[in-house]
This record gives C-alpha cells, sequence and structure tokens, in this order.
C-alpha cells in the first residue's frame, strides 16, 4: 500500500481534567475514505478538530507526507492541504454563497475584490460537485440543509486540497439529501482527494468507506476493512459491548 | 450557461428581496420621500432651497459619527462613546488653537489621533480582554465627558475665530455652481463607465449580466438624485464643502465594505464569529480596526460641529448625539444584529432624523414632540429589522 498522507500517532487531547483523545493513531492513503466513529462523547468531534487545527493536540505527533506538523490554526491546516467542513458548517448566513466559498481567501484585481473570477470558479466548482444551488448570489440563509452543506464542502474543495475531513456530513439530512451527500464523496474520492469521514451513523459510513476505525471513549477501539465489517461488529466496538476482534491491516 | 439575460425586476422580486434583507436602502429610501412630501405639503417652507441648505449642513456632523456607529455595528458590536468621543475632539480642536495657540490644522489631527487612540483601546479590550462593548464603550463615554470637561476648564466654553478656515468649511464655504454640475457629470459618467465593464466583463465570463434597461435604471437614478440635490440647494447657498467631505466619506466607507478583504471580514465577523475564526480571517485585527474607524469619524464629526458651532463647550457631544448617531446607522437600515447593512444608511437615517427634528420645528412643534416621533420612528426601524431577520428563511 502506498504511504500515508496524513498519519496521526498516539495524539491525546484533554479539555480540563476531560480527556478526549487517548493514544490515537491513524493513518489516512490517498484516495481514500476512511470513517471515524464512535457513540456520543466518543472523541470524533475532537479528532476533527485537532487535524482542522483548531485544538493542538497535547501529545502526540502528525505527520503530513511523513514530515511532523503542528497547525496554529485552521489556516494552518489548510494550507497543508486538510481541508475541514465542520458539523456546524461555519457558514455566515449574512453572506451569499460566492461570498461564503471565498471567505478569507478572496482573488483581488488591484485593491478591490474580483467578483467575476469568484463567481465563475464558483459556478465550475458547484457543477462539478452536481451541486443544485439555484443562484451563486443568494444568501446562505435562503439555502436548504443539502444545498448549505453543499457549498461547504465546496468551499473546503478551493485550495484543491489533498484530505478533505467532514465532521458528522449526514447528521441533520434526510434520507434523500444523505444519499446525495454519500455519492458526493465517492465523487471527492474520484476527483484524488482522501476522505476522512467523521459520523455516528455506521449504516451512512459503511456504504461509502474503505476502512472504518471505531473510537470509543477517546480512545481507538477497533478498525475495520469496510467490506468485511458488519453492522454488530460496529456497534460492539462502539458500546464495548464485548470484546473486539481486531480486522484488517494498520 | 447561465448567462441568461437578468430580465428588469418585477415587484414581486423588488419586495422578496427586501424581505430577504437585500435592498435595505429601498424602504428607508421611500421613507425620506414621504417623509418630506408630508412636511412640504404641511409647511411649504420645509421644501425652499434655503432651509434644506440648512437640513444639509445640520446633518453632517450626527451623520458622520452614525457612519463609525454603521461600521463598528456591522463587525457586531456597539460604541456608546461616539459622543463623547465627539464632545474631547471638539474641545481638543478649540482649547489647542485658540487657548494653546496651535495652527488650527494641527489641532484637527491631534483631535482625530484622540478618537485614534480611544479606539485602539476600545478594541483592544474588546478583542483581548472579552469584554462587552455596551458597558465599556458605557463606561468611556462617562469618562471621557469628564475629560471634556477638564480640557474647557475653566471657561466652560471656547470660542473659535469666524474667520477660521474649519468655521468656513463648515458654514460659509460653497462649491460654485459649475463645479458643482461638472462634478454631478464626472460621478455620473464614471457611474456608467463602471458599471458598463463590469457588464462587459460579466458578459465575456459568460456570468449572468444586468440588462441595458436595469443599468440605464440605476445610471438615470442616479443622474435624477444628484441633479435634484444640486439644483434644489443651488436654490440657495449651494453644496457646502462639508455636505461633500460626508458623502465622499460614506462613498469610500461603501465601497471599503463591499469591495475589500476587509469590508467582507466586517461582515462575516458580524454575521457568525465563529465561522469567521474557522475561516482563518483576522477577527480581532478587524475587530479593533472598525472600533478605530468609529471613534476617528466620531472626533472628526466632533472637530464638523465645533466648526458649524464656531465653538466647543461641555455640551458639544453631549445629551443625545450618541444616541441619534446610533438611530441613524439603525433607521438607516443597518443591523443591531451585526453583518447587516450599508455605508448609506447613515446617509438616509441621518437624513430621516434631521429631517422629522427640522419639519416639526418649522411647525412650530416642541422638543418633546420632535423627541416622540423621533422614538416612534426608531421603533419602527428596528421592528423593521427584526421582523426581517426573524422571518429570514433558515
Amino acid at each position: 500500500m502506498t504511504s500515508p498522507v496524513l498519519e496521526l500517532s498516539r495524539v491525546s487531547k484533554s479539555f480540563g481534567a476531560a480527556r478526549a483523545l487517548i493514544d490515537v493513531d491513524l493513518a489516512v492513503h490517498p484516495r481514500e475514505v476512511v470513517a471515524v466513529v464512535g457513540d456520543n462523547g466518543a472523541g470524533k468531534s475532537t479528532l476533527a478538530g485537532v487535524l482542522a487545527g483548531v485544538y493542538p493536540p497535547d501529545a502526540g505527533e502528525m505527520r503530513v507526507d511523513g514530515e511532523p506538523v503542528r497547525f496554529a490554526d485552521p489556516g494552518a491546516a489548510r494550507a497543508r492541504g486538510i481541508a475541514t467542513v465542520f458539523q456546524e458548517l461555519a457558514l455566515c448566513d449574512n453572506l451569499d454563497v460566492v461570498e461564503n466559498l471565498f471567505l478569507g481567501h478572496e482573488p483581488v484585481r488591484g485593491a478591490l475584490l474580483d467578483e467575476i473570477a469568484m463567481e465563475r470558479r464558483a459556478w465550475e466548482l458547484l457543477d462539478q460537485l452536481g451541486a443544485s444551488v439555484p443562484s451563486v448570489r443568494v444568501p446562505v440563509a435562503a439555502l436548504t440543509g443539502g444545498q448549505r452543506r453543499t457549498v461547504a464542502i465546496a468551499r473546503g474543495l478551493l485550495g484543491d486540497p489533498r484530505v478533505v475531513v467532514l465532521d458528522e456530513p449526514t447528521a441533520s439530512l434526510g434520507i434523500r439529501q444523505t444519499a446525495e451527500l454519500l455519492n458526493l464523496v465517492e465523487r471527492l474520492r474520484e476527483r484524488g482527494h482522501s476522505v476522512v469521514f467523521v459520523s455516528h451513523a455506521t449504516s451512512d459510513v459503511q456504504a461509502v468507506a474503505d476502512r472504518i476505525v471505531v473510537l470509543r471513549l477517546g480512545r481507538v477501539n477497533g478498525e475495520f476493512e469496510a467490506d468485511a465489517a458488519t453492522s454488530e461488529d460496529l456497534l460492539a466496538a462502539m458500546t464495548g459491548a464485548r470484546p473486539v476482534r481486531r480486522g484488517g491491516g494498520r | 450557461m447561465k448567462a441568461d439575460r437578468a430580465p428588469l425586476p418585477t415587484p414581486g422580486d423588488v419586495l422578496r428581496r427586501m424581505r430577504e434583507g437585500e435592498l435595505t436602502l429601498l424602504p428607508i429610501a421611500a421613507a425620506l420621500v414621504v417623509i418630506w412630501i408630508g412636511f412640504g405639503l404641511a409647511n411649504p417652507t420645509f421644501w425652499s432651497s434655503e432651509n434644506l441648505v440648512n437640513l444639509s449642513l445640520q446633518s453632517v456632523s450626527t451623520g458622520v459619527i452614525a457612519l463609525g456607529v454603521v461600521i463598528v455595528l456591522l463587525v457586531g458590536q456597539i460604541d456608546l462613546s461616539v459622543g463623547s468621543v465627539s464632545g474631547v475632539a471638539a474641545a481638543v480642536v478649540a482649547a489647542g488653537a485658540v487657548n494653546g495657540g496651535w495652527p488650527l490644522w494641527v489641532g484637527v489631527l491631534v483631535a482625530i489621533a484622540v478618537g485614534v487612540v480611544v479606539g485602539l483601546v476600545l478594541g483592544i479590550a474588546v478583542t483581548r480582554l472579552g469584554l462587552p462593548s455596551f458597558v465599556l464603550t458605557l463606561a468611556a463615554l462617562l469618562v471621557l465627558a469628564g475629560v471634556q470637561v477638564r480640557i474647557l476648564e475653566p471657561a466652560g466654553s471656547v470660542n473659535i475665530p469666524f474667520d477660521s478656515w474649519l468655521v468656513k468649511f463648515c458654514q460659509a464655504w460653497f462649491l460654485p455652481t459649475w463645479f458643482a454640475w461638472s462634478v454631478v457629470v464626472v460621478v455620473v459618467v464614471g457611474f456608467a463607465a463602471t458599471r458598463w465593464s463590469d457588464r462587459r466583463r460579466r458578459r465575456a465570463a459568460d456570468l449572468p449580466y444586468a440588462s441595458t434597461a436595469t443599468t440605464a435604471l440605476h445610471v438615470g437614478t442616479l443622474a435624477a438624485v444628484l441633479c435634484t440635490v444640486v439644483a434644489v440647494l443651488g436654490g440657495a447657498r449651494g453644496v457646502g464643502y462639508s455636505v461633500v467631505l460626508f458623502v465622499v466619506l460614506v462613498a469610500v466607507a461603501d465601497v471599503l465594505l463591499r469591495r475589500t478583504r476587509w469590508g467582507r471580514a466586517v461582515h462575516a465577523i458580524g454575521g457568525n464569529r465563529r465561522a469567521a475564526v474557522l475561516a482563518g480571517l483576522p477577527v480581532r485585527r478587524t475587530v479593533v480596526s472598525a472600533f478605530v474607524a468609529c471613534s476617528a469619524l466620531a472626533a472628526l464629526g466632533g472637530v464638523l460641529a465645533a466648526g458649524r458651532l464656531a465653538a466647543a463647550n461641555q455640551e458639544t457631544g453631549g445629551g443625545d448625539i450618541f444616541l441619534t448617531a446610533i438611530a441613524a446607522a439603525v433607521i438607516g437600515g443597518t443591523s443591531l444584529f451585526g453583518g447587516r447593512g450599508r455605508a448609506w444608511s447613515a446617509l438616509l437615517g441621518v437624513l430621516v432624523i434631521q429631517s422629522i427634528s427640522n419639519g416639526l420645528t418649522l411647525l412650530d412643534l416642541d422638543t418633546a414632540t420632535r423627541s416622540i416621533v423621533t422614538g416612534a420612528v426608531l421603533a419602527l426601524a428596528i421592528t423593521i429589522d427584526t421582523v426581517v431577520r426573524g422571518r429570514r428563511p433558515e
């Protein structure tokens, strides 16, 4: 197998006395969809935050292309090719689609923003993602949940990242929108991105993931090849109901 | 692909976009026209060129302060100290130039520098210490009101000579008629050229672009407004220098807020601060810059007030000036909740407030009535703001 794009080894993170992540190992290979599943409080969102550069880890090492990195802020993670789409999407309701897509990375013409370049690129990107957005000049407050999520993902793709981290992307989506999102994840893989798919919905994960990592109470409690894992295996690893059979290669 | 030509907006379109908070300026512009027609019918003096020249000059100081308030509101904060800052600035100019013997321009620069420093302190306290701006700027209001009194001691007021350029700038200097008309031509042609080239670039880029009719409508509206203003004010003394300064400041602020990365950051932070942080925007720096801009404009407003009054006293910038400035921003359509509003709302808002005040005075109504009416209009404006916001689709 190719060497990993992104690798975490023995990463820990505490918030005061609460240990959110304990000695977590994670490897993401090129064009791979790695799912991270776990129950509430398992540390999934903290892990996404660490990858995004929101929370610097207390201990352990992160490597991008084998090179140790330390992200001071989300901008630093982005600069190293890791884009994160947060669960709450982090969109500005008062801004329109184009303004949200390019927020913080607007191209300029002289001193002024190049609205035309932005609008063009926005259409290109949304078309590639198969998004059905009525206009790129409507405030995102006027979009549906699925459209908002697509905008957030499209924003993640702007810098052409190596790894896209999706934090609970299917939460609050309906059945059809979930199917569309899973399609979108496939497209990301086809476009050559690696995806870290953080979710508590094991059925969604099994549909698209290559590999599934289970978190439980901040620790990695099992790792499965998606084809080989059954829902019972995942559930058992998530809840700690019975000893876990380790499947798949590391 | 998406290059269907956008047709002229239908009335239903306009209504929908107003509800979605896009066309925030239209309702207030309409309200202004209604107010002017109403007062004009009640007392034709209201429509006289001389009265409207006075109205324009009266609006400048508060309008400049309101422009600063717009910026701070956009970034999701508030500044209650703007009145006191303007009072201190007026006192600095007058005391420095008259009592201290400084050249007047030094006094003006020092006054604005004081505003910049106040803004820096407020901005840093809000961003680094996380103090709530409402209470912090209330404290600053009290402190600076005291400082203002100290500067003006012992007399309590300082007169600025009538022949100084500051007083003339605010009271006596008006654009010559030919020059005012030249400016109108240049601005309208420049606006049309910008629109036209923008339209051409959009068409070349295969993007939707405004139809010729829409472009013509916009250019025609601007031309009509400017021609009316110059013609009406020209019937008396004309367009004052200070009025020109105010409009230019608003126009520059409008471009900065809508067309630069800084302006985009201001809107984003006011709309969703966490999203702005996650997008990697320089949140603290932007918030500090908003406070600095606000206090500097407030100081400039104070300098202009001193020029208009030809004096600075303990009441300059005091009383309800800060409330009027904030009310003007909100009446003009800038949201108290952050992230929505335009620089032009300072101009329109202050015109509404001053028109009401001016019109009621002409009708021989006292300050009590003026206060009640202005308050009612403010209540209406904030209701519109809140209802529009509440009705926005989730």
